[in-house]
């Protein structure tokens, strides 16, 4: 994507004067904490395998009714909030003030039923005597392993909705530029992203088949 | 990024993003139907995994839009990142000594 700044300015876009990747500083810190978070993940989950190919009692919990539905209902949520971000982003790049601001509503709608649904799961698996060191059905690591992934994983979803109700509010009033819907969107879409691997990692390799 | 503004979302719009939509909840479903298949679980995670990629690869050159960003861009990001996660796998293989050294229950 030729720019305009970028070429304008020096013969070479590695030659200073110049934005090499073309992008404002504040999206490429963005992208460099969401590679190092990402990297975070993968460490998570590269634990978690360590774990579960080295017991051989790992629980299997997930049930079809109501873990399974459950949760890809919130990949649902969490997909689709992805969708409404990007109609803001959109809406944002346009200068449609009213119309950024319901998407982003509309986003943090998709992130708060995330929370809710993944918050009473938790209970639900609690209630069945869930601990983080210890459960009825197996090895007592399956409690800090998910713990620990899902919840890392919600205080994402969490902050993330925090951020989009402080960016809906100061674009409201003028105070940010589209740049900063832009970022935070690239915030949730990862929190999604992370999101596609835990579902098929923790939920549906753990689910009971009945021989 | 004054200069960009006017051919900012030149490969973007509504439509392309409601079909990644579709794509990303047609896969997921793919995913949950496949968990109740009796596959072997080298197979099964192939599959998943496989799938995850590409919903991964969607996310990331659609919804964040690194694929209309400079091709630099992409390069020092994702190499690194693959590279990485790629190397934390190094020690995995230990975990299946772990399982031969198990107390007998």
């Amino acid at each position: 994507m030729a720019t305009v700044e970028a070429g304008g300015t020096t013969t070479s876009v590695w030659g200073g004067g110049a934005s090499p990747f073309a992008i404002p500083s504040k999206k490429l810190g963005m992208w460099l904490f969401i590679v190092s978070d990402a990297i975070t993940f993968s460490g998570l989950l590269m634990a978690y395998s360590y774990l579960r190919v080295a017991s051989n009692d790992w629980p299997l919990p997930f049930h079809f009714w109501p873990s399974i539905v459950v949760a890809s209902v919130m990949t649902f949520c969490l997909l689709t909030s992805s969708v409404t971000m990007v109609m803001a982003v959109a809406a944002a790049k346009q200068g449609r003030i009213g119309s950024t601001v319901s998407w982003l509503l509309a986003t943090m709608l998709g992130g708060l039923a995330f929370i809710v649904l993944h918050a009473n799961e938790w209970r639900t698996l609690i209630g069945e005597g869930l601990r983080p060191f210890g459960n009825p059905w197996g090895s007592p690591l399956f409690g800090a392993v998910f713990f620990t992934c899902t919840g890392l994983h919600m205080l994402h979803v969490t902050i993330g909705v925090m951020v989009l109700g402080i960016i809906a509010a100061g674009f409201k009033k003028g105070r940010y530029p589209a740049d900063y819907v832009e970022i935070a969107g690239l915030y949730w879409h990862f929190v999604d992203l992370v999101w596609m691997f835990i579902f098929p990692l923790i939920y549906l390799m753990s689910v009971p088949l009945e021989h | 990024m004054s200069g960009s503004q006017a051919h900012e979302h030149a490969g973007g719009g509504t439509r392309l993003y409601l079909g990644v939509w579709v794509a990303l909840l047609g896969m997921t479903l793919v995913e949950v139907f496949l968990a109740y298949e009796h596959l072997p679980v080298n197979t099964m995670l192939v599959l998943l995994m496989g799938l995850s990629v590409i919903k991964a690869a969607l996310i990331i050159a659609y919804f964040m839009h690194l694929r209309f960003e400079r091709f630099n861009l992409f390069l020092v990001l994702v190499p690194m990142w693959i590279l990485v996660t790629c190397l934390l796998f190094m020690f995995f293989p230990d975990s299946f000594r772990l399982q031969e050294f198990r107390f007998p229950r």
